[in-house]
C-alpha cells in the first residue's frame, strides 16, 4: 500500500505558490473542499486561477479567496449568487472565462484520463465557439475543447482510507471525481479518513492512484445555498 | 391566458411513460407537480442525480443532497447519484429524452437565447449549452412577451445565443408552437385566446393552418 495521508491542512496545501492553477471541486456550495479554501485563504497566495464550476458566495466557499482578492482568473460555468465576483468582474479586477457545465466537466476529464482535447457539441454556433476549431461528425458540427492543464486539484469526499481512496454521498460528488488525477497534484479531504483495508473495494468511487495528498477536515460547515423545504 | 401554472401544466401532458426528463429553472421545474401519476418518469439535475423526488420536510434537509438550482431536495426509489461527467453523458448521450428550459429569446430557426445579456451582469450559461446542444426533444417554457410587452418569438435572436437550430417545441402563456422551417407553426391556443392576438405577439414568422383547437390542460 502506498500512503497519501498528511498531517495538516497545511501540509496539504504545501506546495500552492502565487500565479498557479487549480481545480476545485462542488457544485454552488455541495462538496466544496471547506478546509483547503480556508488554507488557502491562510497562505495568502495571489493570482491564482481557479476552475471550478461557481465563484462561491460572498462569504463561504471561493468568495474567501474572491474577498482577498487573492485570484486573478475564474474559470466557470455559472457565477451568480455573489456581489463581490460581481463587483471584481465589472471593475475589470477579475478576469472570468465562462464555458459551458459539461465542457468543464470533460475538460477535467480529459486532463484525468490522458485526451489531449476532445469534440462537443456544446456552444457550437455561439461565442463560446468564437477562434475555436470545429468540425463535422455524421452531419452534426462539433467544438474542439482542450483538456485542462492545472497545478493543484482539490477535491472533497465523504470517505477516505490512508490510501487514497475515495467515497463520495449524494450530489455532493458533482465535480470531485473528475478532477482527481487532472492536476500535477491532487489533494483530497475527507470527513472521515480510514485505515487502508476498511473500504469495501467494491465501493470505491475514485481508485488512490489519482489522488497524492488526503486528510481528514477538522470540520465542515455544509452550508446550504437554497433550503427549500415541501409545504404540507 | 396562461400563468405560469398553466404553461406547466400544459408542457406536463408531453411528458411521456418511460421517459428521463431534465427540468430547467424557474417555469419548468413546475412540471414535475403536475405529471399524470399513473406514467414511470424519472427527474434527471444536471448536477447529478437521477431520481428526484419532491422538497424535504422541514428539518429533513441533506446539504449533500441539493438540485441544479441549488434547492435542498429528495430522491426517490431507484434514484441514484453520479458526477458531472457522467451527468452531461447522459445528456449528450441522447439518453435523456426530454429537456424542458426557459429562455429569453426563441428565433423561427429553431436558435435559443438564454443566457446572457450584454453589459448586464452575466452569471453564466450553467448546463443550458450542453443541453440545447445535444438533446433531441427540447422543450421552451417561456411567457410570450418580456416585461416590455416585447414578442420573445423572433425571425432571429438578438441576444447572445446559447444554441442553433436546436428549439423543437415552444410553450408559451398564449400558445404551443412548433418550429418548422417556414416558421413557428400555430398548434394550439391558450384558453381565451384568439389568433390575431398570438399573431400580435409573435415577432416571428406565423404559420396559421385550418382552425387552431384550444390547449385542453
Amino acid at each position: 500500500m502506498i500512503t497519501k495521508t498528511v498531517q495538516s491542512v497545511n501540509e496539504a496545501v504545501a506546495g500552492v505558490v502565487d500565479n498557479m492553477t487549480l481545480m476545485l471541486g462542488g457544485f454552488g456550495l455541495c462538496g466544496i473542499p471547506e478546509n483547503a479554501i480556508s488554507a488557502l485563504v491562510q497562505r495568502k497566495v495571489k493570482g491564482l486561477t481557479c476552475i471550478s464550476n461557481n465563484a462561491g458566495v460572498d462569504d463561504f466557499g471561493l468568495g474567501l479567496l474572491l474577498q482577498n482578492k487573492q485570484i486573478k482568473k475564474m474559470i466557470s460555468s455559472y457565477v451568480g449568487e455573489n456581489d463581490e465576483f460581481e463587483r471584481q468582474m465589472l471593475q475589470g479586477e477579475l478576469d472570468v472565462e465562462l464555458i459551458p457545465q459539461g465542457t468543464l466537466a470533460e475538460r477535467c476529464r480529459a486532463a484525468q484520463a490522458g485526451f489531449p482535447a476532445i469534440y462537443t457539441p456544446a456552444g457550437f454556433g455561439t461565442e463560446v465557439a468564437e477562434g475555436k476549431e470545429t468540425r463535422e461528425f455524421d452531419g452534426k458540427m462539433y467544438v474542439l475543447e482542450h483538456a485542462f492543464k492545472a497545478d493543484f486539484a482539490f477535491v472533497k469526499a465523504w470517505k477516505g482510507d490512508t490510501a487514497g481512496n475515495l467515497i463520495f454521498k449524494g450530489t455532493a460528488r458533482n465535480f470531485n471525481p473528475v478532477m482527481c488525477g487532472a492536476a500535477k497534484i491532487t489533494v483530497a479531504e475527507v470527513e472521515e479518513l480510514v485505515p487502508a483495508g476498511e473500504l469495501d473495494p467494491n465501493q470505491i468511487h475514485i481508485p488512490g492512484i489519482f489522488v497524492q495528498r488526503i486528510f481528514q477536515g477538522e470540520k465542515y460547515e455544509k452550508r446550504i445555498e437554497q433550503r427549500t423545504v415541501r409545504v404540507n | 391566458m396562461l400563468d405560469k401554472i398553466g404553461i406547466a401544466k400544459r408542457i406536463a401532458k408531453e411528458v411521456k411513460d418511460g421517459y428521463y426528463v431534465n427540468l430547467g429553472i424557474g417555469i419548468p421545474t413546475l412540471v414535475a407537480n403536475y405529471v399524470p401519476e399513473n406514467i414511470e418518469v424519472e427527474f434527471q439535475s444536471e448536477n447529478g442525480v437521477l431520481g428526484m423526488g419532491p422538497f424535504p420536510f422541514e428539518g429533513e434537509e441533506d446539504a449533500d443532497i441539493i438540485n441544479a438550482g441549488k434547492q435542498t431536495i429528495t430522491t426517490l426509489p431507484g434514484a441514484s447519484f453520479f458526477d458531472s461527467a457522467t451527468s452531461f453523458g447522459m445528456i449528450r448521450g441522447k439518453h435523456v429524452h426530454l429537456t424542458i428550459l426557459g429562455a429569453m429569446e426563441v428565433a423561427e430557426n429553431g436558435d435559443i437565447a438564454n443566457w446572457k445579456i450584454p453589459g448586464k451582469m452575466v452569471k453564466g450559461m450553467g448546463g443550458a449549452m450542453d443541453l440545447v446542444a445535444s438533446a433531441e426533444n427540447i422543450i421552451v417554457a417561456m411567457m410570450h412577451t418580456n416585461k416590455a410587452g416585447e414578442s420573445k418569438l423572433l425571425k432571429r435572436c438578438t441576444l447572445p445565443l446559447t444554441g442553433v437550430g436546436c428549439v423543437k417545441k415552444i410553450v408559451t402563456n398564449l400558445a404551443v408552437l412548433e418550429v418548422t422551417k417556414d416558421g413557428f407553426k400555430l398548434l394550439e391556443r391558450a384558453p381565451g385566446v384568439s389568433v390575431d392576438a398570438i399573431k400580435q405577439a409573435t415577432g416571428g414568422t406565423l404559420l396559421v393552418e385550418g382552425d387552431i383547437p384550444e390547449m385542453v390542460l
